[in-house]
């Protein structure tokens, strides 16, 4: 019987017939060729828009600009330099990965150990989900109704009357740390799903139990994955703008608010180098376009190196296990 | 919990096996498609004896299993195995793929127990008392393992080792205390010589071989009495696979030791007594020779000669 069922499948695989190998068809080559060309425009555009930014922005880029605090003038050559946008770029990044990144690994391993109650663990990596897609106005418009209720006044610029405003780079920091929330949520569990099993199991075979197998053996493994995540949360945040605009306010220098050191720089508002470029740019109100390009370019270069961090990173980070 | 029955237990822990085997079936020759779909001719054969009375009881016997069976949902993975474990011995558990044999070595560490699908029956009995009266870590103190792939920690080759006697909380024992334990589970792994000098490089820049053999090393330190190897050395080379062996043949006097194995030669080299299992059955069981040379059941037989693997 199997014999029988076996030439009938010689049978049939005769009558197919096998093609040969040969030239491509026209279609075929057409789309090898369209892809070609998106990949090299691609590539275009990339280049063009670095060297532009170089250009324009080397050219007005010196050590005064990047010194010196900005003033508001009507003249370009009064309105100073970009050191405080430097500055506020700096504070918020720094801020928005520490908050994010203790939260973010604490939510990736409960996701990917635990995972349990299942629908829990479902509804949480939707509400992960939800924080990726939201554009970042929605998220500093819902910062700016949470940070002006009377209650959040300690960590708020507030008016003389007592009238909560809402900003200062706590709110920002705050709101900013949901945009990195993700990267080191994702990044996290990536380098979690990467260890194998038999490597937590040879932690519960020592007699280990779960928690010291978490913090011996699977952190120190994922370390490269959480900081290749922090790192690029570090670069959405530092290239945000909404969220600066909404929460950080509109003054160009840091405005320190309470006696404190260190406290009242983060509870007053400032600035970034996203809300100096839109400020300064042509579209903005303050008129000074050839410290917007210089600040851009400034901004262009932070953004890469973190994003050239990455990549190192995680090429030094990796476990191999056979 | 399994239930005993105590008429048909005998001293040395045996249980008969509760399932009825029926004798016949067709002699005609059937295709392999074929065969898989029936019960197997040769699982109906008479029963046999597998556990050997006649060896004197000189030995300790250090763990058994006792009726146990193993479930994930719906699949029988280990049915009523009761098989006991020698101290100063090596047992080697063989049988082709699938046949339980991994899932019944797990068993004896509970590692099996983290599958949340897996249901067990039956008694694993360490030293005379059910495992279930251990805490999970202390049974696994008791009863290390070593797995197929060398897996050492992103640490330090002393941190690897330490990794183990450092216990969670308060007091965390210093390097210096701490240091001839892991000298000492060094030496007995036979990996001393070649990392005294390296003991603060990463473990993972070792050879697989050598990685393999700090996993016994890892595995030493806690001073196990037990030490399951789940196919130690299926990811090695040839050379790394007898210095293993080696050290496997030089421990077993100080710690029983359990092997899985897919490599009959291996099964030869280093055991003392044999388990064949097939489909979750525990078919034969005795000493190496007599597995080797001259099996009871056919099962074994074919297995032993490479008719099927």
């Amino acid at each position: 019987m199997a014999t029988s069922r076996k030439k009938q499948a010689q049978a049939r695989a005769r009558k197919k017939k096998v093609r040969t190998p040969g030239l491509w068809s026209l279609s075929d080559r057409i789309g090898v060729f369209l892809a070609w060309a998106a990949g090299l425009s691609l590539c275009v555009i990339a280049a063009v828009i670095t060297l532009f930014m170089a250009w324009k922005g080397l050219s007005y880029l010196n050590l005064d600009v990047v010194t010196q605090s900005p003033e508001a003038s009507l003249e370009q050559d009064k309105t100073g330099g970009f050191l405080d946008p430097i500055i506020g770029t700096v504070i918020l990044t720094v801020m928005g990965a520490a908050i994010a990144t203790p939260i973010g690994i604490g939510t990736a391993v409960w996701l990917t150990e635990y995972g349990r109650p299942a629908p829990l663990a479902r509804f949480v990596e939707a509400g992960v989900e939800i924080i990726v897609g939201a554009p970042s106005i929605v998220l500093a418009i819902f910062g700016l109704l949470v940070f002006q209720q009377g209650f959040m006044a300690p960590f708020s610029f507030t008016a003389a009357g007592g009238e909560v405003f809402g900003r200062s780079f706590f709110a920002a920091g705050a709101v900013m740390s949901l945009i990195a929330l993700p990267f080191v949520v994702g990044g996290t569990r990536e380098a979690l799903n990467s260890i194998p099993k038999h490597v937590r199991e040879a932690s519960y075979a020592l007699g280990k139990d779960k928690a010291s197998t978490i913090r011996r053996v699977l952190m120190p493994s994922a370390r490269s994955g959480i900081a290749t995540g922090a790192t690029l949360g570090m670069a959405r945040i530092a290239g945000d703008t909404a969220v600066v605009v909404v929460l950080l306010g509109a003054s160009l220098q840091l405005a320190p608010e309470g006696g404190l050191p260190v406290i009242d720089v983060l509870k007053g508002t400032g600035s970034t180098l996203t809300s100096y470029v839109f400020q300064n740019s042509p579209a903005g109100e303050g008129n000074a376009p050839e410290k917007a390009y210089a600040a851009a370019f400034v901004l262009l270069m932070i953004v890469v190196g973190l994003n050239l961090a990455v990549n190192w990173i995680a090429k030094r980070g990796q476990h191999k296990w056979v | 919990m399994g239930v005993i029955d105590e008429e048909k237990a005998s001293d040395n822990g045996y249980v008969p096996p509760l399932r009825q085997i029926q004798v016949g079936g067709t002699t005609e020759p059937i295709s392999v498609a074929e065969r898989i779909q029936e019960p197997d001719p040769l699982l109906q054969q008479e029963e046999v004896p597998y556990f050997d009375d006649t060896q004197p009881e000189w030995f300790e016997q250090i763990m058994r299993t006792e009726s146990l069976s193993i479930s994930f949902g719906d699949k029988k993975a280990v049915k009523e195995v009761s098989l006991p474990v020698n101290a100063g011995e090596v047992l080697a558990l063989i049988g082709p793929s699938g046949c339980g044999k991994t899932t019944l070595l797990r068993s004896l560490n509970k590692l099996v127990d983290l599958t949340p699908t897996a249901k067990r029956e039956g008694r694993i009995l360490l030293d005379g008392t059910d495992t279930d009266l251990y805490d999970d870590t202390y049974l696994r103190r008791r009863v290390g393992m070593l797995f197929q792939q060398p897996n050492p920690f992103p640490m330090s080759i002393f941190d690897n080792i330490a990794y183990g006697l450092r216990e969670r909380g308060s007091k965390r024992p210093r390097k210096k205390e701490l240091e001839p334990l892991v000298v000492d589970s060094l030496k007995r792994a036979g990996l001393w010589s070649e990392v005294k000098d390296i003991l603060n490089q990463p473990a993972l820049a070792l050879s697989g071989g050598q990685q393999q053999r700090l996993c016994i090393a890892r595995s030493l330190a806690v001073m196990p009495e037990v030490l399951l190897l789940d196919e130690p050395c299926s990811a090695l080379d040839p050379i790394s696979t007898s210095i293993i062996e080696e050290t496997i043949v030089e421990l077993k006097d100080e710690i029983a030791i359990v092997i899985v194995t897919h490599n009959l030669q291996q099964a030869e080299r280093v055991a003392d007594r044999v388990a064949f299992m097939y489909l979750g059955d525990l078919v034969e069981y005795g000493v190496a020779e007599q597995v080797f040379n001259a099996p009871q059941a056919e099962r074994t037989k074919d297995y032993v000669r490479g008719d099927f693997g």
